[in-house]
Order: structure tokens, then C-alpha cells, then sequence
């Protein structure tokens, strides 16, 4: 691992010129035009993390499109799952911002996250498993709750509205995600597959402007892959969801990203298309390995 | 854990309704013209006072999953409240008082809900414990609160409701069964409502549910302040229909222990279990006492019956944990299923 | 209004400090248990009066003082590695919350029986300690209380000595970190919880002996628990040190305050105080003394 550092250490811009255009801003200390105008939706600004000693994350600067797909991959221990946990405020970085739309954050206020446009999934399964799968979804819709409990009690006012609401919401989306079938079981009893797809479900009817996906397929069987990659696409292009995504399985990664990340002992040693990080040997051979025979879209 | 709510069709959901419908049915009804006042004044009183309890316990526990050692101090708040009230508003309606010592309860509940928002499992559970040292104190150190009385024990006010006196025990039987009714529904309502949706994703993943924008702190408070109005209302019925006294010693630490038993035994986030619960708790030492009696004769004096039902409450409290997790509720409806499949097949 | 008397508060914080380290003594039952089987026990006033209760009874019927001793050790330890194997085994991998549970069904059970097998009333129990305070520099200490706290930091040490270097004791730390680990390596888990239930019960029998003689051996006893509880939240649940400090804390502050601002309140604020103070404390530091702060994993 030590040789790949060393090959890997340099500035990622120097390896990936197409991405010149979104580095320079977050080198120069960039003004809000110049981040409208690379129309980023989501940045990082020098964040770094440890805990107690240990780094998780060092100088990380990155920068997510409006509307693209971005993928964030790194072998296990590399930083990923941290860097969504700062993204979404679990944790609170020692150092750098992060940037979402006009706004700037040392810690993200965690319980603003869903006003802010952002909904996740969790790299373990976080449903609520006393509820049923189509409670689950609609709870993904509580941050947009202004009825009273009163008022839901007694069904007067707004709570009628909302609640016939939030049904044709999560409706629309368990259809979109094959769930219907399974939508009055408890979350706790479905299989793990399914539970994942819950997640999903959950996060997308909450209609999120950037969607970060941990590990989304981690632990499925290659059919649920392939209908769970259809469905990240779908949601990426019909509502033009921004997302970032986790995921150790190469093949889907290239298949669904548009711009790919690679984090190692916390830093970030790439940055680029799929092409740029397939095609770069140093990459090839330090980290993707056997891997590289899928590369090109066929998926594993 | 809530049973799953299965699609059902419409005739099935009349059915739904139809069990409690004729439960209330013979609740009011049939018991009056049978019940004897043993059966009232030991059994049913009781029962639905605690019943109501396990109702508010159950929404603050069972569905919000913050575990409350403190609950008789919330039928202390309740039932003092409704008595000063009664006493030192003049013309204020008994329905008014009892309204006023949920909201007293509430608020006090919502005061010692406030570690809630810092602390979790058993550090809110010790915590909760605050409130039933600090609230008996208060009852038993001031005397303001008992109207100077020299015992610290004072009677209930005669209950009446528009000019009907509910005095005599079917009479108050009557009262308490309305009351309870009615925040039962309440509570139905509430828990299948986004409120109550909000209070199970804190319960099951309180991490999750902030990410996911569940307003955790809100939701934590409002279990709270809800759960107290309940329970403060039980400690009236309590003190009103079943005791007719009002005192502190009456509230103590094993009361609140009690309440967290009916609901562990009945069923944690079942409301109908609050009742199977409390109907075991109030039954079971009944027929402890004459059965002990009966197999010991003189032998079975108070002493050992008090020490033989504590032994056995503990027992069962340890059995269901193991054997019956989900509580009687549970154990009732896999015996129906049952049951209804044997006669299916006949 | 010079007239602050140090001498006598010196008297009530070493008064405080000393009935501290009693509650500490409690409070390590709790945590040893907690720190290895990651279950509060509230079962542990409940033993400390079973403890009591038996040896008292035994003493008077007129076995000798050793020997009522060890026959009452023998029997918590039977009594813990009961409870180990009956009520905690079956309930492997509940949650937290279920087991404290049953430990409360089990503190009834406990109670019930004790009071059942020695009947309900009132023992005087006697160490052989007069209780003659001694004067230390014109401050007046309690020779018991002294004695007590000398017995409890003794054996506080002595734990905390076990815990750290012996054998079993490295197993104890091992379990207590992690489980699933503990297993891999081939610690026999069940064989250290029993040793565990068996160290609690001699734990409940010092602690009860202690608070027996200062309190009478009757069943308000086991309420012992309801003052090492703060204790708990104050140190944290699986600290040794954090029970220790937290009994000195709670101990000292109780006392100062009873006497000092007590009368403001009409009295009687023990009951509460001490959760007061932990409360207090945890609002600014959540965490508690010494006990770590989990990163929340999701």
C-alpha cells in the first residue's frame, strides 16, 4: 500500500485535466459566481477528520454537479463512509466546510439536512423496523409535517390533506420501486435485499435534491444489483437527482457514474470520469486490480 | 412490538371494530346489572385506573422507547392537581379540574422529559427516577398541597358531572369507563398518526430518524408532555373512583414499578395490552390470597401474602421477558388465530 | 458575618466524603456486572439485603460470626451464579433494556424471598465497632464511618487490583470490551458471567453488612440501590474510578447541602438531591466523569 501512496501522492489535478475547471475553484477560494457558474451542488473544502489520533479523512476537497452521478470509491477504511457521515452531520470535520447550494458549514446541522434537500441511505440498514415498509416511506415526508398532533388525533385541519399526501407519495414510490406487494409488512421481516430497497424508498420520497447512497448494494445477489442500478438511474435521470454514491462493485460503479472519486488512507487520489480512472494504469494497477477487465460498462 | 397491519378487506374491517364495540357494549350495559360491588370496588376500579396508566406508560415507553421509572409521580401530579383544583376554584366543573391536572401532569411531565433530550437508555431511565423522589417530597413536605390537612390524607371530592352525582361504586364505574374510553381512542388515534409514526423511528433508530428530518427532540417532549396528561388523568380515577382518598404514600416508587410491569406483561406498543396487563396485575394477587388461604389456612397471614405476591410478580415478570417477549397480547392473539384455524377446519 | 464556621464544614465534607465511599461500595457491584455483561442490575439492593438478612438471622441463631459469614457467601455465590444461569442466559442477546427489566423482576423475587425465609422485622446488626467518633486536629470523625469506608475502599481497591492484572480479571476486561471478540478467542463466556454474578454477590454481601449496621437490617435495605444510581449516572456505568469519584461527589454534596441549604427546603431533600447533582452534572458533560463517549455509528 505504501508504493501506491507514493505513486498516488501528487495533486489529483495533475493526473485528471478535465477536472481542472471544478479543482480550480477550490483552490482559488472561489466567490459564489464561480461556483453557480460550475453549477456544483454539492463541495467539499479542505475537510479533514480523525478520531483520537487516528485520521480518517485528510485535506479532502471535492465537488459534486448538479445533476450528476458521483461515485466515491476506495478500499475499505478509506474515508468513504466518514465522508458521507460529515456530509449528512454525523460527524463534525476538524477541519474545512462544506458547501451546499449558497450555503456554508463547519458541522452540518444535522436535523436541517432533509430542509436542505439532502435524504441518505445507511451502509447497515437504519429502517425502523417496528413500522411497516409503507410507514417507513412516509416518514422519509416527516421533515414537511406542520400538523399538530391534535390535529392528526381528531383528523381536522391539515393533518387530512398532509396524510393523503404522504399515502399518494409513498404510493407512487413503492410502484416505481416494485415494493407494493410488501408495503404492509413490518421493515424488520423483509429480506436484506428488500430492506435496501425500503432505504431507497424512504430516501427518494422525500424528493431530495442530492441523494447520498452508502453502499447501496452491499451484500446483494447480482439480479437485485442489476434492478437496484436501474433504479438509482431512474431516479438520477427522471427527477434529476444529484447523487453521490459508495459502492465497492467496480463494474456498477463504472456503468452508473459520471464522475468518480478514489479515496485512499483518507485522501483523495483521484478524481475523474470513469474513462480517465479506468484508463489511468497507476489507478489500474495500485487499486482496481483484476477488476479492470469489466471496465467499460459491462458491470461484473 | 406493534403487530403488523395486514390489508384486509372491507367486511374485515367492520370486524375490527367490532370486538371493541361489544366489549363497550357489555362494559355498559350488562356489568352494571351484574357486577357486585365487590367486583367493582376491587376489580374494576382498579383495573381501569392502572389500565389508563399502562395507556399513557405505553405511549412514552413502548412506542416512544424512553423508559420511565417515574410514573406514579405523574398520578401523584394528577391527582393532587384535580383536587386543589377543585378546591380552590370555586365553580370550577369536575371535568374542568380533571382536564386542568392532565395539563399540571404535562407540564411536569415535560419538565422532567427535558434529560430526554441529552440522555439515553439507562441514564434517562435513572434519570426518570428524579421525578418520583422529588415529586412524593413535594406532596409530602408541603402541606399546602394536602389543604394543611394534619394526616396528609384527605378525601376525594364527590364526583359530579353536570348536576348528576356519580356517587356509589357503579356509578363510578360508569365515570372512570368513560374516561378511560375516551383517552383510549385518544391514544389509538395518536399512535397510528404521524406523531405516533415519529415516536416509533425515534424509538427504533434515533439517528436515523434526525438524518432523516423526524423532529427527534419535538417528538422526544411531546411523548412526554402526552404520556403524563394520561397518566395524570389515571391518577385521578385513581384517587377519585377507586381510593377516594388522596394521599402521597399511595404513590410511591413500587407504584411506579407496577405500571411498568402492566405494560412489560400485557405488551410494550400495544395499547390494547395496557389492559391485558393491568387486568393479570390487579386480578393475580386476588386469587393468590385465596388461594394461599385456602391451601395454608391460618399459615397465610398478610405478611407472607405480601412477600408471596411480590415473588410472584417478580417471577412473571421474568417468565414473560423470556418466554412471551411481546407480552399477553401477543400470547391472546396466537390463540385466537389458532383457535379460529381449529374451527376453520372443522 | 465572619463568623463561617470551617471547622464544622470540614466535619460535614468528611462526613459527606466518608458515607460516599458506602455508596461507592454499591455502586461497583453495578458495575462490575455492567462493565462484563452489559446489564444494570438492579438486583443489587436486593441482594445486599438477602446478604444481610441471612447473615444477621444465621448470627442469631447463634452460628458463630465466621462461620455465618461464610455460609452466607456461599450462598450469594450460589444465589449469582443462579441468577446467571436462570433469568441471564435465556435472555442472551435481548437488548439492554430487557435485561434491566427482568433485574427488576429479579429484585422483587429477591426481596420476597428474603423477607419470606427471615421473616420482615427489624435486625440490629453489630460489627464490633463502637461508634465513638475521634478527633482528628479538633475535627470529630465517626469511627464507623470510618471503619466502613476504610472496608470499602479496601475492597474497591482490591477489585479494581483483580480487575487489572489477574487472570480472569484480563478475561473481565476482555468481555467487557467485546463480546463477539472475547468469544473468538475462546474465553468461555458463560464460566466469566458466573464469576462475575459470584464476585457481585460477595460485593452485595460487604456492602450489606456495612449499611446493615449503620441502617438495621430491614427491608428499606435494598432501597441502598436508589442511592448508588446516581452515583452511576454521575461516574458512568462502566467506570471503577467514575463510581468511585461519583460516590465521593454525591456523598460530600449531599451532606453540605442538607446541612447548609436543607433548611430552606423544609428538610428531607436526601431523596432527591443526589439525582439533582447527577442531572445537573450530565447536562454540561454528558458523558459523565470518566465514562467514554461512544461515536454514534449509523
Amino acid at each position: 500500500m505504501n508504493s501506491m501512496n507514493r505513486v498516488l501522492g501528487g495533486p489529483a489535478t495533475a493526473y485528471f485535466p478535465a477536472d481542472v475547471a471544478a479543482e480550480r475553484w477550490e483552490l482559488d477560494g472561489p466567490g459564489e459566481e464561480a461556483y453557480a457558474a460550475a453549477d456544483i451542488a454539492l463541495g467539499l473544502e479542505g475537510v479533514s477528520l480523525s478520531f483520537g489520533g487516528v485520521v480518517a479523512l485528510e485535506n479532502i476537497d471535492l465537488a459534486v454537479r448538479r445533476g450528476e452521478i458521483k461515485a466515491i470509491i476506495g478500499p475499505n477504511g478509506a474515508g468513504k463512509s466518514s465522508l458521507i457521515n460529515i456530509i449528512s452531520g454525523v460527524y463534525r470535520p476538524d477541519h474545512g466546510r462544506v458547501r451546499m447550494a449558497a450555503n456554508r458549514f463547519t458541522s452540518v446541522p444535522t436535523q436541517k439536512l432533509a430542509h436542505l434537500g439532502i435524504a441518505r441511505t445507511f451502509q447497515n440498514l437504519a429502517l425502523f423496523k417496528g413500522l411497516s415498509v409503507v410507514d417507513n416511506v412516509i416518514s422519509g415526508r416527516a421533515y414537511k409535517v406542520r400538523s399538530t398532533f391534535l390535529g392528526q388525533v381528531l383528523g381536522v385541519g391539515r393533518s387530512r390533506s398532509e396524510e393523503a399526501d404522504v399515502h399518494g407519495r409513498a404510493t407512487k414510490v413503492l410502484n416505481f420501486l416494485n415494493l407494493t406487494h410488501v408495503s404492509h409488512r413490518l421493515a424488520g421481516s423483509l429480506p436484506y435485499g428488500l430492506q435496501k430497497r425500503v432505504e431507497l424508498a424512504r430516501a427518494l420520497v422525500a424528493e431530495p435534491a442530492i441523494l447520498l447512497l452508502d453502499e447501496p448494494m452491499a451484500g446483494m445477489t447480482e439480479p437485485e444489483k442489476a434492478e437496484m442500478t436501474e433504479f438509482v438511474r431512474a431516479a438520477n435521470r427522471e427527477h434529476g437527482t444529484t447523487i453521490v454514491l459508495i459502492e465497492h462493485d467496480i463494474g456498477v460503479v463504472m456503468e452508473l457514474s459520471d464522475n468518480i472519486a478514489v479515496l485512499d488512507y483518507g485522501r483523495k487520489i483521484a478524481d475523474g470520469t470513469p474513462e480517465e480512472i479506468g484508463s489511468d494504469q497507476r489507478v489500474i494497477d495500485a487499486y482496481l486490480g483484476i477488476a479492470a477487465e469489466n471496465i467499460g460498462g459491462e458491470g461484473i | 412490538m406493534p403487530v403488523a397491519t395486514l390489508e384486509v378487506s372491507a367486511p374485515l374491517r367492520m370486524l375490527h371494530w367490532l370486538y371493541p364495540v361489544l366489549l363497550l357494549g357489555c362494559a355498559y350495559l350488562i356489568i352494571p346489572i351484574i357486577g357486585t360491588n365487590y367486583l367493582f370496588e376491587a376489580i374494576l376500579l382498579p383495573f381501569l385506573a392502572l389500565s389508563l396508566a399502562g395507556v399513557g406508560l405505553n405511549i412514552l415507553t413502548g412506542y416512544a422507547g424512553q423508559v420511565s421509572l417515574g410514573s406514579a409521580a405523574f398520578l401523584a401530579v394528577g391527582a393532587f392537581a384535580a383536587y386543589n383544583f377543585n378546591l380552590r376554584v370555586e365553580g370550577l366543573p369536575l371535568i374542568g379540574c380533571i382536564v386542568l391536572a392532565g395539563f399540571a401532569a404535562a407540564a411536569i411531565g415535560i419538565v422532567f422529559g427535558l434529560p430526554s433530550l441529552r440522555l439515553k437508555g439507562f441514564y434517562l431511565a435513572v434519570s426518570t427516577l428524579a421525578a418520583q423522589f422529588f415529586v412524593q417530597w413535594a406532596l409530602t413536605k408541603f402541606n399546602w398541597f394536602s389543604d394543611n390537612s394534619a394526616s396528609g390524607v384527605i378525601d376525594a371530592p364527590l364526583l359530579s358531572v353536570a348536576g348528576v352525582a356519580f356517587n356509589g361504586a357503579v356509578r363510578r364505574y360508569l365515570f372512570s369507563l368513560t374516561v378511560v374510553t375516551l383517552l383510549t381512542l385518544f391514544a389509538y388515534r395518536l399512535v397510528s398518526s404521524q406523531t405516533g409514526r415519529n415516536f416509533i423511528a425515534v424509538r427504533d433508530n434515533e439517528a436515523a430518524a434526525r438524518i432523516i428530518g423526524v423532529p427527534v427532540l419535538k417528538t422526544k417532549l411531546v411523548a412526554f408532555a402526552i404520556s403524563s396528561f394520561i397518566i395524570g388523568v389515571a391518577g385521578v380515577l385513581w384517587a377519585f373512583t377507586y381510593l377516594r382518598t388522596v394521599e402521597p404514600a399511595g404513590f410511591n416508587l413500587d407504584r411506579s414499578f407496577q405500571i411498568l410491569f402492566i405494560i412489560i406483561i400485557g405488551g410494550l406498543a400495544s395499547i390494547r395490552g395496557a389492559f391485558f396487563g393491568a387486568a393479570l396485575l390487579v386480578v393475580s394477587p386476588l386469587i393468590l390470597s385465596r388461594l394461599g388461604s385456602f391451601l395454608l389456612g391460618d399459615l397465610f397471614n398478610s405478611g407472607v401474602l405480601e412477600m408471596s405476591q411480590r415473588i410472584v410478580l417478580g417471577v412473571l415478570i421474568i417468565l414473560f421477558l423470556i418466554l412471551e417477549p411481546d407480552g399477553l397480547v401477543s400470547l391472546w392473539d396466537r390463540i385466537r388465530k389458532r383457535t379460529i384455524a381449529r374451527l376453520k377446519k372443522r | 458575618m465572619s463568623g463561617f464556621d470551617w471547622q464544622f464544614f470540614l466535619e460535614v465534607l468528611i462526613g459527606g466524603l466518608l458515607s460516599g465511599v458506602m455508596y461507592s461500595l454499591v455502586a461497583i457491584g453495578f458495575v462490575l456486572i455492567y462493565k462484563t455483561s452489559g446489564v444494570l442490575n438492579f438486583a443489587q439492593g436486593a441482594m445486599l439485603l438477602f446478604a444481610a438478612l441471612t447473615f444477621v438471622s444465621l448470627v442469631e441463631r447463634g452460628v458463630p460470626f465466621a462461620l455465618a459469614l461464610i455460609i452466607t457467601f456461599a450462598v450469594m455465590v450460589a444465589i449469582g451464579i443462579a441468577i446467571e444461569r436462570v433469568v441471564l442466559r435465556p435472555l442472551t442477546n435481548r437488548p439492554p433494556m430487557t435485561l434491566f427489566m427482568a433485574t427488576l423482576g429479579l429484585s422483587y423475587v429477591l426481596e420476597g424471598a428474603a423477607q419470606l425465609l427471615w421473616g420482615t422485622q427489624v435486625h440490629g446488626l453489630n460489627l464490633g465497632i463502637d461508634d465513638v467518633p475521634f478527633e482528628v486536629g479538633g475535627i470529630f470523625i465517626s469511627q464507623f464511618d470510618f471503619f466502613a469506608a476504610a472496608v470499602a475502599a479496601a475492597l474497591v481497591l482490591s477489585l479494581s487490583i483483580f480487575f487489572r492484572y489477574a487472570r480472569v480479571g484480563l478475561a473481565f476486561r476482555a468481555v467487557a470490551d467485546d463480546q463477539f471478540a472475547a468469544l473468538a478467542v475462546g474465553l468461555r463466556l458463560p464460566r466469566i458471567w458466573a464469576t462475575v454474578w459470584a464476585v457481585a454477590g460477595l460485593v452485595a454481601l460487604v456492602a450489606g453488612l456495612l449499611w446493615g449496621a449503620r441502617l438495621g437490617v430491614q427491608f428499606s435495605l435494598s432501597l441502598v440501590v436508589l442511592k448508588a444510581l446516581p452515583v452511576l449516572v454521575l461516574g458512568g456505568f462502566d467506570s471503577v474510578p467514575g463510581a468511585i469519584v461519583g460516590g465521593l461527589i454525591i456523598g460530600a454534596s449531599e451532606k453540605l447541602a442538607e446541612v447548609y441549604i436543607g433548611e430552606y427546603f423544609g428538610g428531607g431533600i436526601e431523596s432527591w438531591f443526589a439525582y439533582v447533582v447527577a442531572l445537573a452534572f450530565l447536562l454540561i458533560r454528558p458523558s459523565g466523569i470518566f465514562g467514554q463517549k461512544l461515536v454514534e455509528r449509523v
